[in-house]
């Protein structure tokens, strides 16, 4: 019983700030982890890590200009997605994702510099702030959270097929180049609402952890979804008792636990080769 | 799946290439081909680096358009037709942790180009397990992708490329990396694609001596051109010697055929003469 209460103490799931908290946090959970499955897919890795940290410009871009942040986060995850995708071929996807970041990174100083944005909110936005989020952020990101699965659900089957086949899927008339955009406007909008969750720097965690974990553990594609965005709940949920608990920030505990799960995963997946190395040499 | 024979003689063409002109970044890739194939025929596409066989893939994939010429798969336009191909790419190596059955991506062969989820149903199932069971692949339905061996990988590729059913069949390259067992059994189950199914079937190989067992015809392609016929129509002197535009030796050994020539003497198609 004493453990229990030391878990969880009252105030942990009804303090209102809790209460939008587990909402939000979950929320931002199974989005991540729905378009995460994509980027593992495709190895996508640094677009996934790059569109979040560049939306960080639009956050201090909104804060400059009295604006609100995910109408800021959203126009420059947006942007910057874009961006990628026009400028690179397959041969300089890395340049050209790395020089979009940097550019968006760049201008996030200087929307600093001019504005007076006290370092906590900064720190937030970098680190994310899982226990200030405010209602109105939650219905923006529950908003998302619809859009995002919605946009996910349509583009399943042909985005799947462009990402493990690309070159049958195109002969089978599935618009390569066009799948390339909307998967990173997917990402996009995955990084809008977790950025003010679990910030710019970390949200990266929360997108490929849980994700990569999933696709190790399961056998087919959508066994592999499911398993990754249950992985992703209980990594936010986890970290959000932790973190209540002990007062530490709950972006250490996110980028923790997801790394624990990835760890297993990566563990599961070489113990299965081995299994599978018995079968086909008999 | 349907088991079409061949119809001899009176059968239309299936799959029809005229005057096809291909230029790609000003350079002229393909000229003047001309082609007409049989329902259930099997062709080999032979030809050195650079002669245009991936172009000419592309234009019958209807991804890349001629600039001049027609191409008509079952009497329509190429560009319309992209369900009557089925395709088996060069190299596919797909990771290893890639979460994808070879029963998804057989399943995908057959809607994955459709929006939305699969909603499964019995019918899809049946068909897939079909298309794995004909190409032999059932054992290894449940394996992911990425841990299957490069014979049961092209066997599966087949299984994705027919279950469409298609009526021409492309293959780039499939006996590339093979052990000689597996391009045997490759090789077997494309004939079987051409000759059971009736689907005509355009392999592209830098080496025709797997093959030569179960070949038609030869589509010999250099220098952008097109030589079609039977081996022993084609594979010749003096006509790969036009094609080619210089001196060529066809060598015959132990039914092996061994295409020799060029100004420096290189092997042009002989990269498994030790073999």
């Amino acid at each position: 019983m004493h453990l229990l209460h030391v878990l969880f103490p009252s105030g942990l799931f009804t303090a209102d700030f809790m209460v939008n908290a587990w909402i939000a946090g979950s929320a931002v959970a199974v989005l991540s982890a729905s378009v995460g499955f994509f980027v593992v897919l495709r190895g996508a890795s640094f677009a996934a890590h790059a569109i979040p940290r560049a939306s960080f410009a639009g956050a201090a871009g909104a804060v400059l200009a009295g604006g609100d942040t995910l109408v800021g986060l959203a126009v420059f995850s947006g942007l910057s997605a874009l961006g990628i995708a026009s400028l690179s071929s397959r041969r300089h996807e890395s340049q050209t994702t790395a020089l979009v970041l940097t550019a968006a990174l760049g201008l996030g100083a200087l929307f600093l510099s001019l504005g007076n944005a006290y370092a906590p909110e900064v720190y937030a936005l970098l680190f994310g702030q899982i226990v200030g989020i405010s209602r109105p952020d939650v219905v923006g990101i529950l908003l998302l959270l619809a859009l995002a699965l919605l946009a996910t659900a349509i583009l399943y089957r042909p985005l799947l097929y462009a990402s493990v086949a690309p070159d049958v899927a195109e002969a089978k008339g599935v618009p390569r180049r066009r799948m390339d955009i909307l998967f990173l406007l997917l990402v996009a909008l995955a990084a809008t609402a977790a950025v003010p969750v679990v910030g710019a720097l970390l949200s990266f965690s929360l997108m490929v952890g849980p994700a990569a974990a999933g696709s190790y553990f399961g056998r087919g594609p959508a066994q592999s979804l499911g398993i990754g965005v249950v992985i992703g709940l209980l990594s936010v949920w986890l970290s959000l008792v932790f973190a209540y608990d002990t007062g530490m920030p709950v972006g250490f505990f996110v980028a923790a636990v997801t790394a624990v799960f990835y760890g297993l995963g990566r563990l599961w997946s070489r113990l299965s080769e081995g299994e599978n190395a018995a079968r086909v040499s008999p | 799946m349907r088991n079409l024979q061949p119809v001899a003689g009176q059968a239309q063409p299936v799959l029809e290439l005229a005057g096809v002109r291909v230029s790609l970044g000003g350079r002229p890739v393909l000229q003047g081909i001309d082609l007409s194939l049989r329902p259930g025929e099997l062709v080999g596409v032979i030809g050195p680096n650079g002669a245009g066989k991936t172009t000419l893939l592309k234009i019958i994939l209807g991804l890349l358009r001629p600039d001049q010429g027609k191409v008509r798969i079952g009497g329509h336009d190429a560009q319309a037709s992209r369900s009557l191909v089925g395709y088996v790419p060069q190299s596919y190596t797909p990771d290893p942790d890639l979460p994808l059955t070879a029963r998804d991506l057989v399943a995908l062969g057959l809607d994955g180009a459709r929006w939305g989820f699969s909603l499964g149903g019995r019918n899809r199932r049946a068909k897939v397990d079909e298309a794995l069971n004909w190409v032999g692949a059932s054992s290894y339905a449940d394996q992911p992708v990425g841990r299957l061996s490069g014979g049961e990988l092209q066997r599966l590729l087949v299984a994705h490329a027919l279950i469409s059913e298609p009526r021409v069949v492309l293959l780039d390259e499939p006996l590339a990396n093979l052990d000689l067992r597996s391009q045997d059994e490759v090789v077997a189950l494309v004939g079987r694609v051409a000759h059971e199914r009736g689907v005509t079937v355009l392999l592209v190989t830098h080496d025709m001596n797997p093959i030569l067992g179960v070949m038609d015809r030869i589509l010999y392609l250099a220098r952008g051109q097109a030589a079609l016929g039977t081996v022993d129509e084609v594979v010749r002197q003096d006509v790969l010697g036009q094609l080619y535009g210089h001196h060529i030796d066809v060598v015959r050994v132990h039914g092996r055929i061994l295409v020799v020539g060029g100004p420096d003497v290189e092997a042009l198609t002989c990269t498994t003469c030790d073999a």
